[in-house]
């Protein structure tokens, strides 16, 4: 089978696939070589260090972006039980780019929420490769007041290149849906954890995308504009999305360096998909310890407390004459 | 226009400068809507709309704040804040000479300028986004002002009005500036669950990041005649449907027909409307 890999990742898997090769030679008892075998695991051992070890912002982007990159429906299975999918915003449509519902963390009854991409072609026609229209918010915020209705911990997976651009999307108003979707949040006197699992993609993923505590995989992403737009828009087209992506800041590291996010659950090496097993068993952690420390905190005051988190965001000067008004 | 074409602006408007400054001052201004010569003095005297076809030219913050507040009564808050430019920011160039620049052609320390006023007598917090300043665009500084111009209202149990024309979130701040938008949201959360007021106006153009927070989530929403008003941008639509858009897409019009906005408004009769909308909402 052919696996899928970036340019920076192809001289190594072209040596894993001789390693295959190899192996199967072996098996078949045709010749003695296992000593080259031995030797080959040794330099792809290396290679991949090298490979992986140092990853660029960009080849992190990508990573996020990896076709075989676990997804909510990955992270649903891996993480929780007996989900029970809910459907519909009640006024138009069920958009299956957004998924959520009950389910239980251990023995926790929560309400999970989250971006659904495509583990293939047919899943991603089928949920519109994880962008939503503003039906899909307003599924959301149905969601969002069940939890808060019946005192369910909101346990949220963000994983989206952005809303979906599209005429029938602002016909029916894909600003305000997320705007209403970002209210509910703040309000919400559940416990709210959110997990960026690959893509953050600006307004879109924000919907759905701030808590009290925010997760993400080492090698996600959570941007206020994707590179690709960025480029073209201060660039002109002219330099790459590679180059923006250097500029914008987005990645877990710098985001938990400017006190945006809470937590990163690292990957190993080559991304997530490389053991989502174990990777879901990490962030499964991080979550219960989240929910733990959030159920310490009374029920009133977590929407005050998630107010004074959003409120610590600043990064602007102040001369002290304007602060003593 | 969406943020990418104020950019694009920009840079053909540094180059035509030096030729601009060689015509004297002018008397007329040609309306990009008709065409039509406008003798100057006359298009103030009727807040910068043309009087043959109703365009609706760009005014600066000020000139807002004079078209919709009681003479005098307007008294700017935190004034002096201004960007740290926190991710060192450099796309064409520094982020901090795009910031110094636009500190010089319109004499703020960042786009949104905020305070206490008056509306025919009665006391409101204002909010109003100059578009002049790197296109409106709401960093940290902006959602810190329009959130403080929100809680202020709540406090003094006053209403809140806000005036938007922005690109959307600020590129150049990154994801802080994302965050402004759930910022501002949470504090328009506040004020409503407090039963006061909040309207929002809207002009040409606001989308993204602004339109997606708290310029949407107002009691009222109010546009000018033919403001772009939506949340992609048009040629973000149009590259990814692959189809021509339709003629009047996501303008006022537009946004009212498919229900997004109350009403749209004329720059002339803005302050009467937002007066007579205050007065049946209490207080
Ligand atoms: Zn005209």
């Amino acid at each position: 089978m052919k696996r899928f890999a970036y340019d920076f990742e192809r001289p190594l898997v072209q040596l894993e696939t001789k390693l295959d090769e190899m192996k199967r030679l072996e098996s078949a008892e045709k010749e003695d070589i296992a000593a080259d075998i031995c030797y080959l695991e040794e330099q792809i051992q290396k290679l991949r260090m090298r490979t992986y070890s140092k990853l660029t912002t960009w080849q992190k982007v990508q990573l996020a972006r990896h076709p075989d990159r676990p997804k909510m429906v990955d992270y649903i299975e891996a993480i929780f039980t007996d989900f029970i999918e809910l459907h519909g915003d009640r006024a138009f449509k069920d958009d299956s780019s957004i998924t959520g519902g009950f389910a239980r963390l251990d023995d926790e009854k929560v309400m999970i929420l989250g971006h659904q991409k495509g583990r293939n072609t047919k899943e991603n026609i089928a949920w519109n490769f994880g962008m939503p229209n503003p039906e899909g918010y307003r599924k959301a915020i149905r969601i969002m007041r069940l939890a808060d209705k019946f005192g369910l911990p909101l346990i949220t997976f963000v994983d989206t290149p952005g809303a979906h651009p599209g005429i029938g999307a602002e016909e029916r108003g894909q600003a305000v849906a997320i705007a209403e979707s970002i209210m509910e949040l703040s309000q919400l006197k559940v416990p709210v954890i959110v997990s960026v699992i690959g893509e953050g993609g600006s307004g879109g993923a924000l919907a759905i995308g701030f808590g009290d505590r925010i997760i993400m995989l080492e090698n996600s992403y959570y941007s206020v504009i994707t590179p690709e737009g960025c480029a073209s828009i201060l660039w002109d087209g002219e330099v790459s999305a590679e180059r923006a992506a250097e500029v914008l800041g987005l990645t877990a590291d710098k985001l938990l360096e400017l006190g945006l996010v809470d937590t990163i659950v690292k990957e190993p090496l080559g991304g997530a998909h490389h053991a989502p097993a174990l990777v879901a068993r990490n962030l499964k952690k991080e979550i219960v310890s989240a929910l733990d420390e959030l159920k310490a905190v009374g029920k009133e005051s977590l929407a005050d407390k998630r107010y004074e988190k959003l409120r610590s965001i600043g990064h602007y000067a102040e001369p002290i004459k304007t602060l003593t008004k | 226009m969406p943020i990418g074409d104020w950019f694009k602006k920009e840079q053909k408007d540094d180059a035509q400068s030096a030729e601009k400054r060689a015509v004297p001052d002018g008397v007329w201004e040609k309306c990009p809507g008709c065409n039509e010569a406008l003798f100057i003095k006359e298009l103030e005297r009727n807040h910068m709309v043309c009087s043959k076809c109703d365009y609706h030219f760009p005014i600066s913050a000020q000139q807002r704040i004079d078209n919709l507040t009681d003479h005098g009564s307007f008294e700017e808050l935190w004034a002096e804040m201004h960007s740290e430019d926190p991710l060192h920011f450099i796309g064409v160039k520094a982020y901090t000479m795009s910031l110094d620049k636009a500190k010089k052609t319109t004499g703020l320390q960042d786009a949104a300028v905020c305070g206490r006023a008056l509306i025919d007598g009665r006391r409101v917090v204002l909010g109003v986004i100059d578009f002049k300043f790197i296109g409106g665009s709401m960093g940290a500084v902006v959602g810190e002002k329009i959130t403080r111009t929100i809680e202020l209202a709540t406090a003094e149990e006053i209403p809140v009005i806000t005036v938007s024309s922005s690109g959307g979130a600020r590129m150049q701040e990154g994801m802080i500036s994302l965050m402004q938008m759930a910022k501002t949201s949470a504090a328009v959360a506040r004020h409503s669950a407090a039963g006061l007021p909040y309207i929002s106006v809207m002009a040409n153009p606001t989308t993204g990041g602004v339109t997606a927070s708290f310029a949407t989530l107002a009691d009222i929403i109010i546009a000018e005649p033919r403001a772009l008003i939506g949340f992609a941008g048009p040629r973000v639509i149009e590259q990814t449907i692959k189809q021509k858009l339709p003629k009047d897409f996501q303008t006022a019009e537009f946004n009212l027909q498919h229900g997004q906005i109350d009403m749209i408004v004329d720059r002339a009769n803005m302050k009467r409307t937002i007066s007579r909308i205050i007065d049946y909402m209490g207080s």
